[in-house]
């Protein structure tokens, strides 16, 4: 003892705990590895069950995130709506939702979900927060069909805000919107902003509509014609806006008809 | 009391077409679901009632349409008499003759709205409404063709159950 105390036996007690540890650790690792072994069906099982349920519990999560994704645009569509109408106090702004679109590749009509029960009427322009979308075109108790501008049959007077001009806009089949009429001796430039004009009584004045594109100009012709980008996305119409305090004024018995 | 299915179904297709398929765009052509719903609806050997289904469907998309109540309704009447007349006379390739009518259907339904709306003033190029509208619309409609069909010829059976043969 006193010589183990003194220290005299700590090689030999080395070489024998050493041993000790080495054939312990033989046994354990054995043992664990016979022991993982027989448990494994029982924790493969209950990790598939886990793992299911995780996966129940991820597809769960990923549904709520896309319903929040959903929840959070709509949030910000009309949060830039309300800021619209907050900019544009002299109008009053009645939200409607697009529930559908023309059944016909020909036209280019939305069906929006209020109608003359929320006071709706034929004619009156329809908004994004980013600019004018078209009109009213019919109307029943809780629906609508608007006509946009980019429909073939669409004509709005616009006015070129940088050349100080007046012009035509017309849409196409491939919804495409043009501008003619534009006088030939006036210097239109691409990026010039394309705005409502007011002239004729169908829309209000100063709604913006796009910007101009390509400018065509030849000798030959009457006029200048130009294609518009316009500033609201018409594939991704969700949420618009409709201008209920315009009343649009029907020209139409102004308009001189032909002697017979 | 049976035609009475004709009522969801029309309904069913129609806003089908109006909330979803006219999203669905391949250019600027779109399919025409309830032209191809009744294409093969009047395939059906036992149906009886593809006029009045036409007539109905017609007036409806008229209704929803911003086009003139007469395309749709003179274009799937006209195509209940196209799948008439395929019916007796390719009735062994039913598929065939749904394939058939859709190609043309597509095609007059686009010259019933050309004509209509070049009478209305609206200027058509017919070179983008042919390259743009109309060959992307037939694609697409060839392409629910088969799954319309199948549809229908459940639902005919449903509808007309063939008398049991002892």
């Amino acid at each position: 003892m006193a010589l183990a105390l003194g220290g005299y036996f700590s090689s030999a007690s080395n070489v024998f705990t050493g041993s000790l540890v080495n054939v312990q650790t033989w046994f354990s690792d054995r043992f664990v590895a016979l022991q993982a072994f027989l448990t494994a069906p029982r924790d493969i099982a209950s990790l598939r069950q886990r793992n299911a349920e995780l996966e129940g519990e991820v597809a769960e999560l990923q549904s709520q995130v896309i319903q929040l994704q959903q929840q959070v645009g709509q949030t910000q569509l009309l949060a830039a709506l309300v800021d619209f109408e907050q900019a544009n106090p002299e109008n009053r702004y009645q939200p409607a939702s697009v529930i559908g679109l023309d059944p016909s590749p020909f036209l280019h009509y939305v069906i929006i979900n209020i109608g003359s029960n929320d006071g709706i009427l034929r004619g009156m322009p329809v908004v994004t927060n980013q600019g004018l979308i078209g009109r009213i075109d019919a109307v029943i108790a809780d629906a609508a069909r608007v006509q946009l501008i980019t429909d073939p049959a669409s004509r709005v007077n616009v006015r070129l805000q940088n050349a100080e001009t007046e012009a035509s806009l017309v849409g196409s089949v491939t919804g495409d919107l043009a501008l003619q009429f534009i006088p030939q001796d006036i210097d239109v430039q691409e990026g010039d902003l394309v705005l409502t004009s007011g002239l004729g009584g169908g829309y209000p004045p100063d709604l913006i509509i796009g910007q101009v594109g390509s400018v065509r100009s030849r000798d030959f012709d009457l006029f200048q014609q130009a294609t518009v980008q316009p500033v609201v996305d018409f594939n991704r119409l969700e949420i618009v806006l409709v201008i209920v305090n315009f009343k649009p004024v029907d020209i139409s018995p102004l308009e001189p008809t032909p002697a017979p | 009391m049976r035609n009475l299915v004709a009522v969801p179904v029309i309904l069913l297709t129609v806003i089908l077409q109006s909330a979803v398929i006219s999203r669905v765009y391949l250019l600027s052509g779109i399919a025409d679901l309830p032209m191809v719903m009744l294409a093969a609806w009047a395939l059906q050997e036992e149906v009886d009632s593809a006029w009045q289904w036409a007539a109905a469907t017609g007036l409806l998309v008229g209704f929803v349409s911003g086009i003139s109540w007469m395309v749709p309704f003179f274009g799937y009447t006209a195509i209940v008499a196209l799948a008439r007349i395929f019916q007796r006379r390719v009735w062994q390739a039913p598929l065939l003759a749904m394939f058939s009518i859709t190609f043309l259907g597509t095609i007059l339904v686009s010259i019933f709205s050309i004509a209509t709306l070049r009478l209305a003033g609206v200027p058509l190029p017919v070179s983008d409404v042919l390259g743009l509208l109309t060959l992307p619309g037939v694609l697409l409609n060839m392409l629910i063709a088969i799954p319309v069909y199948a549809v229908m010829r459940d639902l005919a059976r449903w509808v007309y159950p063939s008398p049991e043969v002892e």
